[in-house]
């Protein structure tokens, strides 16, 4: 079985990101990149179902501009066998990202698709279920555990408060979740190899799909400030603001 | 123009995720109608249709939603588009993962988590875990929206709208219903809790969390929460994480235990409309966005504090 892994490259999530003055975007000049944190989840999770046996080969793709190679890379140096870098400029919209998956999978044919639940900079958790939809096949997101069963999937999901387990008909899509594992770190040796393997270099176009965003950005803004307030000398003069001031015990 | 607004539930009351909801969907201005998918689900259809301002609720009671699957959920939400302009749910598990299935089915671009409807057709969502709002215009014809139920105020009851039954949609059957753990906590869930108390690496141990965390919280009728630090030094469950990668709350009152405040767990909850600080470090990060510090040993502070509440009649 082949698995197919997308990835995103995001501002790296310890970099506190900062609105642009005109309100057009945040500032993304000379900031560090790296790949989004669930998907690296995503590529850790394949790695180990070919090292279980469980899967022939693990190809990443990443849609975005000539940098997403470095993104590639790196899950290449995790350990994955191939890349695909999408060329697109500027931004592209879940919607948009899912139909070119679709076309890399209807021309790779993997057995499992892993995607992050979302990525750290847009947050939309969208991506993942729109490719399902798309190539109708069954989904499980949020996934904490991941068992191959032949062709099909067994899948435990994290939801509110609690737990869930279903089994799913393959080809199928998975995204991740925090608990699903710890993803391991690129050794030297692994990212010298890494250099080495192939990436194809694919655009948006090679694949039909129009990127026309169906959302029209009209600003981004600073959340409301918030002001620290005071320091409470004791517990006493804690529990008085808390019963008084704030009226929320 | 009428608005679908899909319901969580427990099949037999609404849950107050649909309540703040439905204050959104109203807010688009068109007329209300709410979708109770689910499996025996009568009792929660009643509930819905006492709402006010809805007016009509459907009922697709059928086997085939009993266990939230994403599949037969979006082929029924789907099945009703013809007579929706815009389909709204809360950004609850449930939800986060069926919408988009919704979404790409009708070819338009859901607009996820909004905080605000500015107008029909333009909201404000945050990104980068909230530390940027943007505002955005769909152009799409028909709109597929979740909503960030913790800044809507729920809606109350007042109506009486009928309640007729929708019929099931072909289930794909693509998937199915294994088992389902659900955690055995009195404690409320740490997106819907009105306070949560949360502890850091300070804690030092998964006993300290039991010892000084949890009576605290459960004095309060609160949540417990953990910074990614205290997670991932396995002093408390990754269920407890709150942060830009854990669970994003927005609670009435959220104290901050031994909790140095790095940026990826404000983003978690800097929302919170009360935020109290206990840390012994007072260059801690955490104080800059605390309405209350307090600069104490948290091993002194917190079973004092705990017994205060006890002596308040908490």
């Amino acid at each position: 079985m082949k698995v197919l892994v997308p990835v995103k490259r995001v501002v790296d999530f310890n970099v506190k990101v900062r609105v642009k003055s005109d309100g057009t975007g945040v500032e993304l000049a000379n900031v560090k990149m790296s790949m989004n944190p669930f998907d690296e989840i995503a590529v850790e999770e394949a790695l180990r179902l070919k090292e279980a046996g469980k899967a022939t080969e693990v190809v990443v793709v990443s849609i975005g501009p000539a940098q997403a190679s470095e993104t590639i890379r790196t899950g290449l140096a995790m350990g994955a066998d191939r890349g695909i870098l999408v060329k697109a400029e500027g931004n592209v919209e879940p919607l948009a990202v899912a139909k070119i998956l679709k076309a890399v999978a209807d021309a790779e044919k993997p057995g499992l698709i892993i995607l992050g639940k979302q990525a750290i900079d847009d947050d939309s958790n969208q991506t993942g279920q729109m490719l399902a939809a798309l190539l109708g096949w069954s989904q499980a997101t949020f996934a904490s555990k991941l068992e191959v069963e032949g062709a099909d999937f067994k899948v435990t999901r994290e939801v509110d408060g609690g737990l869930q387990t279903l089994k799913l008909k393959g080809p199928a899509i998975v995204t991740t979740d925090l608990r699903l594992n710890e993803p391991r770190y690129a050794s030297l040796p692994n990212i010298m190899k890494a250099k080495k393997k192939p990436i194809d270099d694919k655009s948006a176009a090679d694949y039909g799909v129009d990127l026309t965003p169906h959302l029209e950005v009209l600003k981004t803004s600073e959340p409301p400030g918030r002001k620290g307030g005071v320091k409470v000398k004791d517990v006493a003069e804690l529990v008085s603001k808390l019963k008084t001031e704030a009226g929320v015990l | 123009m009428t608005t679908l607004l899909i319901a969580e539930h427990d099949n037999t009351l609404i849950k107050d995720a649909t309540n703040k909801t439905l204050t959104a969907a109203a807010a688009l201005g068109a007329d209300v109608h709410v979708l109770v998918a689910g499996e025996n689900a009568k009792g929660a259809a009643d509930a819905a249709a006492k709402l006010a301002g809805v007016k009509k609720v459907l009922l697709a009671d059928n086997a085939a939603y009993a266990h939230d699957l994403a599949e037969p959920l979006a082929a029924l939400i789907v099945s009703l588009a013809p007579n929706y302009d815009a389909f709204v749910a809360p950004a609850t598990s449930r939800f986060k993962n069926v919408m988009p299935r919704v979404a790409a089915l009708l070819d338009v671009m859901q607009v996820s988590e909004i905080i605000k409807v500015v107008s029909p057709d333009t909201f404000e969502r945050p990104i980068y875990a909230g530390n940027a709002i943007q505002t955005v215009k769909s152009k799409d014809a028909k709109k597929v929206i979740t909503v960030r139920t913790s800044t809507f105020a729920a809606a109350g009851e007042g109506g009486s709208a009928p309640v007729e039954d929708a019929a099931a949609a072909a289930d794909p059957g693509l998937s199915s219903f294994l088992g389902e753990e659900v955690a055995k906590s009195d404690r409320p869930e740490l997106t819907s809790a009105k306070i949560i108390v949360s502890g850091g690496r300070a804690m030092q141990s998964r006993e300290n969390f039991a010892k000084y965390i949890e009576p605290l919280a459960d004095k309060l009728g609160a949540g417990v929460g953990a910074s990614r630090a205290a997670v991932d030094a396995g002093y408390a469950p990754n269920d407890w994480q709150v942060g830009q990668t854990g669970k994003v709350v927005a609670p009435e009152l959220y104290v901050a235990i031994g909790i140095s405040g790095a940026i990826q767990h404000l983003a978690g909850m800097k929302d919170s409309k009360v935020i109290v600080a206990i840390n012994k470090d007072e260059d801690a990060p955490i104080f800059q966005v605390a309405d209350y510090g307090l600069v104490a040993d948290l091993y002194q502070a917190v079973p004092e504090l705990t017994d205060a509440l006890g002596k308040l009649g908490k």
